[in-house]
């Protein structure tokens, strides 16, 4: 059977940059897609925005709020995609929290992410213990949701890791989404303990913005993920993002593959 | 099905980042509640330095006239810092200790919860820092500086709704950010399991004296326990002891701001549906795709979307009752019982006070309620003058 993580995604060392959808507007966020996968964008991680995102700094908890200000909600974040599939079959993950999941009906979700091929969900306030929410549903749709792992981890990487589908997201820092000048985390050693389980793909994210960041996150694992510092572009150039977007995209891609 | 759950209500929808503290938290919570050095120590803080028991007051100007059952008030407002908010406190920042932790943090509505921290920090000798939504920073100044005073550090919170919510965003936030050695005291029977179960079980004290009490003065049990309910900490604390009495109602009394026919209020069980939130899984405020609802009261400790998981249980199976009090029957009900009994009432008990206003007759006049009185109303004073038109500052 294939996957399309590993036969896709992860075939060589991924770049996986995020974004708030509807932040500005829609026709940005479509247009923005659209630059990142001609940029070599490998996955594209689409943020359902939320009144509350607990994980997240300042820079997209601003995208939440400007995006909800101007009115998108979870029906226009698939019509947002629907746009994305006339053009492009790019692959497609999910970022929100569980309540806006919870209250679409986990079903009439899922099912909506198969029809429309986005292939996993990154659900931050979801963890390991709690994975029975919404795993089986999102099994039945074809929907991987992916585990994250932390710097506090520890001894529950096994127990994590084992269990993974997709790919495993590790969180770089503690704290909260943003750019960091460094990254302090031991990444080698709980990627060495990921490996001695599994060996479904793991990306690094948080805190990653330059791409000598990109570069050593995807040496040391199979990829990186990056949202603030795309955030931060599109918060600066609002609907003229599309093409700095893509620039920046294509730098991070570029330093990835040296890796 | 995961820990810590209520029948469906309950969990742990936290980042992962935060699930070892929990599972140390949970841990350590398990061994030293059986401890009894530990339960020592703690009751001789709760006896000694914040003056329990606390005193169960049979108001009879009251009683008589609102021509009523008889109406005994639980007088955590005489607490030291002025609520019942130092019962938890006191608890999990003896408990923190004992963990190691030199630092703790906390949100605030009011305030009243902040402050609790920041005394039980100075008396144990932790650093403190407080996140309190920008618009309460403003409508509570004095706790604020209260708060200072203490020794603790305070961050205006600017995000969001700027409110109680957004405080515990933060304080959510600044723990995920620096969890090592410091602990998370959360003022309310809320957020992710263990806190529900370690706050309420910090705060059944309240209900442990108060049915011992009102037994030794009239011989039964009471019709009634009224407390209001924004997290549901004080309520949860007065009901706990009375659950298996199954002839006691349990009445929550929640904040319906301008009326819970307006977007203006912040009535939980009213006007919420069930949700996933702040760690738990229980009823918000919410609109239909799950976005979490500005909500509104002029109180600022009940200004809070959600409401404890143990309590939407509590209500699910039929065993407490919820009901809407509006601003201006909360105020009314503030002046009431200052002029009435003498006591100035937090603006949150007001709305306990409110509803016994409303519905005293409906109890037989050979039964006896209780009150729980949360808080007192210093910190108010300023905020009702403003309300009543009074050009009043602190």
């Amino acid at each position: 059977m294939s996957n399309i993580f590993k036969d896709r995604i992860f075939k060589e060392k991924a770049f996986i940059p995020f974004l708030t959808a509807g932040d500005p507007t829609a026709e940005t966020t479509v247009n923005c897609i659209l630059a990142m996968e001609r940029a070599g964008a490998d996955l594209i991680e689409i943020g359902i925005p939320f009144s509350d995102p607990t994980a997240e700094g300042v820079v997209i908890q601003d995208a939440n709020i400007r995006s909800l200000s101007n009115g998108m909600t979870t029906d226009g974040v698939f019509e947002i995609v629907e746009k994305v599939r006339e053009k492009s079959d790019v692959p497609l993950a999910f970022m929100t929290y569980i309540n806006p999941v919870f209250h679409y009906g986990y079903d009439k979700f899922f099912e909506k992410c198969q029809k429309l091929g986005v292939c996993a969900i990154i659900i931050p306030d979801l963890p390991f213990e709690e994975k029975d929410e919404v795993v089986d549903v999102a099994e039945k749709y074809g929907v991987e949701v992916i585990f994250l792992i932390a710097p506090t981890s520890h001894e529950r990487i096994k127990r994590i890791a084992k269990e993974a589908r997709g790919f495993i997201y590790i969180v770089s820092s503690m704290g909260v989404t943003g750019v960091r000048s460094s990254i302090n985390t031991d990444l080698d050693e709980i990627v060495s303990a990921i490996r001695a389980e599994t060996d479904t793909p793991c990306a690094i994210g948080f805190g990653i913005s330059t791409p000598e960041q990109a570069k050593k996150m995807a040496h040391i694992s199979d990829g990186a993920i990056v949202g603030s510092a795309i955030v931060k572009i599109i918060a600066e150039y609002g609907e003229n993002a599309p093409d700095k977007v893509y620039e920046y995209v294509k730098s991070m891609k570029d330093a990835v593959r040296e890796s | 099905m995961s820990k810590g759950r209520f029948g469906e209500f309950g969990g742990q929808y936290i980042p992962e980042t935060l699930m070892n503290q929990l599972y140390e938290l949970e841990e350590a919570y398990n061994f030293y509640k059986n401890d009894k050095d530990f339960n020592d120590e703690l009751n001789k803080l709760l006896n000694e330095y914040a003056g329990r028991p606390s005193l169960l007051y049979y108001a009879e100007k009251m009683t008589k006239d609102l021509g009523g059952p008889k109406i005994y008030i639980k007088r955590e407002d005489l607490n030291h810092t002025g609520s019942h908010k130092i019962n938890n406190v006191l608890g999990q920042a003896l408990l923190a200790k004992k963990m190691g932790k030199t630092r703790v943090i906390a949100e605030t509505g009011a305030g009243q919860h902040g402050v609790a921290t920041a005394t039980a920090a100075a008396l144990l000798g932790m650093e403190c820092e407080v996140f309190m939504g920008k618009e309460d920073t403003d409508r509570q100044a004095l706790n604020v500086y209260r708060m200072e005073l203490l020794g603790a550090k305070v961050h205006p919170v600017t995000s969001g709704t700027m409110t109680l919510k957004d405080a515990v965003n933060e304080t959510m936030r600044e723990w995920a950010t620096r969890c090592e050695d410091t602990h998370y005291v959360l003022g309310s029977v809320m957020g992710p399991h263990p806190f529900p179960t370690i706050v309420r079980d910090f705060q059944s004290v309240i209900s442990k004296e108060a049915r011992e009490q009102i037994l030794e003065k009239e011989g039964k049990l009471p019709a009634a326990v009224i407390a209001c309910v924004g997290g549901g900490s004080n309520a949860m604390g007065m009901f706990y002891n009375f659950i298996n009495d199954k002839d006691v109602k349990l009445i929550g009394c929640e904040a319906a701001g301008k009326g819970v026919d307006t977007e203006l209020h912040a009535a939980t069980i009213a006007k919420g549906s069930l949700g996933i939130f702040h760690g738990m899984k229980s009823y918000f405020c919410q609109d239909k795709y799950g976005q979490i609802a500005p909500v509104y009261s002029i109180s600022a400790g009940l200004d809070y979307p959600g409401i404890g998981p143990e309590h939407a249980y509590l209500y699910k199976t039929g065993r407490a009752e919820y009901h809407p009090i509006t601003d201006d029957e909360a105020v009314a009900a503030f002046e009431y019982i200052a002029r009435t009994e003498g006591i100035i009432a937090a603006i949150e008990s007001s709305h306990a006070v409110a509803y016994v206003m409303k519905h005293a007759k409906d109890f037989s006049k050979d039964d006896s309620i209780i009150i729980c009185m949360s808080g007192r109303g210093d910190k108010d004073v300023a905020a009702i003058a403003r309300y009543k038109g009074v050009e009043l500052y602190e």
